[in-house]
């Protein structure tokens, strides 16, 4: 085997690896979306921010402009609101992390332009 | 009358005895040709033992069948309705009213006064509700003695805390030597009203004809002037079905319309300086508005001062084009404003004052402490404690018993009389201010409904924009309650005009939104207009036979349904006291959710007779379904679409 062989069999093996990794870390990502998504319907997070992190009168939305996950987690734990504290034995940190997972991962909302039944307000 | 009567006798005569032969008679034959074949021994039932079979269990005495009843009391209780102008009475057909309801039909001819046949007393009371206050005029309800007003109860008190006018009816027998044995004493009581009358402003049991109209026309004065509020006259059963002795010398009084308070001109003067002097000045509306014309003076006084308004919403008080509107901002102005003028706003304390739901309960106050607080509201005028419609108490710094609109012409006048030109140019000066901050509210607002724009369920901004898609240039009225909708009309509808929406229940007794919606849809279809009702799922499932009510009276409503699938608040609850207590975090489900199986309310309505579609969970196919509802409702028709949607 020569320098080139070697280098490609090491190349290969690497890309190899690499792809590897990077299709178990896009798995797990997929999981981990799909757990969240379940976790944050039922333990009751939609009750107050929607399905879909919306927010409303109950709650304030989460999507867009999801915090960072550590801002996230601090949050949850010991809001500075009426929602409740939710320790780890309601939700470990893995399923914080997954409910994080599941609004990050969700497509932004069409703008206000865009949508014919949002019309800009007349004001008085 | 005397010659309809006696042809009346004579035609029931006959029927009956053409019944009594016909009963013996096999299908295929005459009862001449029964009588004729039937052995001695087996003659027809008499006309007695048919009624004693069919009509129920007591003996019939010979003297029981001898007589007719002409002119009954029921028949002057009639006239006393419609001198008292009232167009409407909600009925659950009940024996203690039993005089009065065929009155309605024979005597007064189902006309002003009108039955709508309900099915429940729930549904009656909250008819009337919100026949009230689209209409401005009181409805009647009409119900059975004990079980009927228990029933109508939560009703009344909805009504009650909502200072709406109801003419409610009662029977009841106070003679105890009349009542049959077993039902009707189980359907009559000492003193019917007692159940009630915490939450109406009057009530009577009148023991005569006389008594009865004067009774009924000072319930009418009573309820009509503010503080409005339900009032209950029991029509004694007796009363009823006895005749009028000498209906000539019977006087049924005017109805009188009573002038409302008014503040009083010094307190009124003082109220315009301190607003006047104010840097921050801000006003709060709740039911301050009775009609258009306190929308229109609300605006005056508004634009007077260029102060913001913030709309609690138990009624259409301010409209949300205006600049000065700026209720999604209450929190901000309640921290700034340094005078608050608060109209007919029901819960004082609660506007300056908040109390955490965590742990404790620990309360904080909101505003500042120099901040100073004019209150003008009727409610100072109620004096009932046991039920806490009252709310806790808070001194307010200038406080006027006066109804707010009777009160704002003077106060406006206060101030352009009193206003300094320096304190002219500040006000001046607050307009573009207070233009650029509404401006940003509705493009906040409009940008917030777009999150879950897609989604399935169906976002509830998402559902109203599709309804205000196909209403806004129609004739329109919203009839039901928005914070089940986070306040989306409010916040993006052009609601600018008085009967364009009817607040909420008052009491928030739950049960209020599809009997209230056909109320005020009852009233809308007098004026020509479209009744829009979003109704929540498990405020439905209390009396959904309204539904056949809408059907049968050919009531034309849009109901579209706010369908998350639970009631919903108590879910709420439910999820935070599990997670506060570290419990299983999934178990507020359990009792909350209106699920396994799902209600089909498409098919519910149509079973009623009631055009219906759905369910929808496809944001994209709402709006088609609503064009083809709305379609159904201008032909004069109920029509429900069936929505299954975000929780809030």
């Amino acid at each position: 085997m020569n320098i080139l062989n070697k280098i490609s069999c090491s190349l290969l093996l690497t890309l190899i690896g690499a792809a590897g990794v990077a299709g178990e870390a896009y798995a797990q990502s997929a999981v981990e979306i799909s757990r969240g998504h379940e976790l944050f319907i039922n333990r009751g997070c939609y009750l107050c921010h929607g399905t879909v992190g919306q927010g409303g009168i109950a709650g304030p939305h989460l999507v867009p402009d999801t915090l960072p996950a550590e801002a996230f987690l601090a949050f949850v734990r010991r809001p500075p609101s009426e929602m409740p504290p939710f320790s780890e034995k309601i939700m470990s940190d893995a399923e914080l992390h997954a409910v994080h997972a599941y609004l990050s991962s969700l497509p932004k909302s069409p703008t206000a332009d865009s949508i014919k039944l949002l019309p800009k307000p007349v004001g008085k | 009358m005397e010659t309809k009567n006696s042809g009346r006798r004579g035609f029931l005569k006959g029927a009956l005895a053409a019944g009594a032969a016909t009963m013996a008679a096999t299908p295929g034959e005459s009862a001449a040709q029964a009588a004729a074949k039937a052995p001695a021994t087996a003659a027809p039932p008499s006309s007695r033992t048919i009624a004693a079979e069919t009509m129920g269990v007591h003996s019939v005495h010979d003297d029981e069948l001898t007589g007719h009843v002409h002119n009954p009391g029921s028949d002057f209780m009639v006239d006393v309705l419609k001198a008292a102008s009232i167009k409407y009475v909600a009925v659950m057909t009940a024996s203690s009213n039993r005089g009065f309801q065929e009155s309605i039909v024979n005597y007064g001819g189902n006309k002003a006064p009108e039955m709508i046949v309900c099915c429940h007393e729930e549904a009656a009371a909250g008819i009337a509700h919100g026949y009230a206050k689209m209409s401005g005029k009181p409805m009647a309800c009409m119900v059975h003695g004990n079980v009927g007003l228990q029933h109508a109860s939560m009703a009344i008190y909805n009504a009650w805390c909502d200072r709406v006018p109801m003419m409610v009816i009662a029977g009841n027998t106070a003679d105890a030597t009349k009542r049959r044995p077993g039902v009707e004493w189980f359907h009559t009581s000492v003193d019917q009203a007692a159940m009630v009358r915490d939450f109406v402003k009057f009530d009577d049991a009148p023991v005569s004809l006389q008594h009865y109209a004067e009774s009924f026309m000072r319930a009418m004065s009573a309820a009509t002037t503010p503080p409005m509020e339900p009032v209950l006259i029991v029509a004694d059963g007796e009363l009823q079905e006895v005749p009028a002795e000498n209906r000539a010398a019977l006087r049924i009084p005017k109805p009188v319309s009573v002038s409302p308070p008014e503040g009083d001109a010094r307190a009124v003067a003082e109220a315009a300086k301190i607003l006047l002097a104010a840097k921050n000045p801000l006003i709060v509306v709740d039911r301050a508005a009775r009609s258009q014309e306190g929308v229109d003076l609300l605006v005056k006084l508004a634009e007077s001062l260029n102060a913001p308004v913030i709309d609690l919403r138990a009624r259409m008080n301010f409209p949300t084009t205006h600049y000065l509107n700026q209720s999604s901002l209450q929190r901000k102005y309640i921290a700034a404003a340094d005078v608050i003028l608060a109209l007919e706003v029901g819960d004082l304390w609660g506007l300056v004052n908040s109390v955490s739901d965590t742990p404790g309960r620990p309360s904080k106050g909101l505003i500042k402490a120099e901040t100073r607080v004019i209150s003008i509201s009727v409610n100072y005028l109620l004096a009932k404690s046991n039920y806490g419609d009252i709310q806790r108490y808070q001194a307010a710094d200038l406080a006027l018993a006066a109804d707010a609109q009777a009160t704002l012409p003077s106060l406006i006048e206060a101030l352009k009389r009193e206003a300094s030109a320096p304190q002219s140019a500040a006000i001046a000066a607050r307009k573009q201010p207070m233009q650029a901050a509404f401006a940003a509210m509705r493009e906040a607002a409009r940008n917030d409904a777009t999150r879950g724009w897609d989604a399935s369920p169906v976002s509830t901004a998402r559902l109203c924009q599709e309804v205000w898609a196909q209403i806004k240039n129609e004739k329109w009225a919203l009839v039901s309650q928005p914070q089940f909708q986070s306040y989306w009309p409010h916040r993006l509808w052009d609601i600018t005009e008085y009967r364009q929406f009817i607040g909420h229940s008052g009491g928030f007794g739950i049960g209020y939104g599809l009997p209230a919606a056909a109320g005020a849809a009852l009233a809308c279809k007098d004026e020509g207009r479209l009744a829009v009702n979003i109704q929540s799922d498990g405020d439905l499932l209390m009396v959904p036979s309204v539904l056949w009510t809408l059907a049968h009276h050919k009531i034309p409503l849009l109901n579209i349904m706010h369908n998350n699938r639970a009631w919903h608040q108590e879910t709420m609850h439910l999820q935070r006291m599990g997670t506060r207590r570290e419990r299983d975090p999934e178990s507020w489900r359990h009792g909350t959710l209106i699920e396994a199986p799902y209600v089909d309310y498409a098919m519910m309505a149509k079973s009623m007779g009631v055009w219906a579609e759905g369910p929808i969970s496809d944001p994209a196919l709402l709006g088609p379904a609503i064009q083809r509802a709305l379609a159904v409702v201008k032909s004069g028709l109920p029509a429900l679409i069936d929505v299954v949607t975000q929780p809030r």
